[in-house]
């Protein structure tokens, strides 16, 4: 798979609710987001999981969220951020990108 | 429909964290080190991404209460026994003598 996105790009994790081994967290599917490392690529860990070792391999991202963007009562100072880890499938261009 | 899997707890409340340290029993050792053996370059039988999947299918109450290696050695067991590296009668048997055995040394090793 191509690397789709590249450092500084806004991105949103896709709001999808699938049963099984998932890799974007609960908390942060919806939230844009900013890249801020393409790590690599790698097999795909939903697929892994269930024993298919040979499935394309997928770009992984290092994304940074505003702390006040993911959380509705967030206290802390507006400068806090949070990175995670997230597999290209999980990503959108965001809206007004 | 909306769906979060019971580990997936990120940012519910969990009470306070227990910082104290601990040191691991001799099962929990074995257990990581069984880990380690299964899922190494030679024999690759488990990935982590399948111990992570096993962990996670733990239903939500048992999940709970286990602790850290309880779950590991859950999800290590079932991996091995849906890829027949193990059977069902072979652990049960092999249960059976560790348990006799754990009972004639006076039932004082953990």
């Amino acid at each position: 798979m191509s690397t789709s996105y590249a450092v500084g790009d806004t991105v949103a994790v896709r709001q999808a609710y699938p049963p099984g081994h998932v890799r974007a967290p609960y908390f942060i599917r919806g939230k844009s987001g900013t890249v801020d490392q393409v790590v690599g690529n790698y097999k795909n860990p939903e697929e892994l999981a269930y024993g298919r070792r040979d499935s394309e391999r997928l770009t992984l991202y290092r994304v940074r969220f505003n702390q006040t963007d993911v959380w509705a009562n967030y206290n802390g100072p507006t400068k806090d951020s949070i990175v995670i880890d997230i597999y290209e499938n999980w990503l959108n261009p965001a809206e007004g990108a | 429909m909306v769906h979060r899997s019971h580990h997936d707890m990120g940012g519910l409340d969990a009470g306070p964290v227990d910082l104290d340290e601990h040191t691991q029993v001799h099962w929990e050792k074995r257990t990581d080190a069984i880990m380690r053996l299964v899922s190494d370059k030679k024999r690759q039988i488990i990935t982590v991404d399948e111990l992570r999947r096993g962990i996670e299918q733990i239903g939500p109450n048992v999940y709970d209460e286990m602790s850290y290696y309880e779950r590991w050695i859950t999800s290590v067991t079932n991996n091995l026994l849906e890829k027949g590296t193990i059977t069902v009668d072979e652990l049960g048997r092999k249960m059976s003598d560790v348990e006799a055995r754990w009972q004639a040394d006076g039932a004082t090793k953990v």
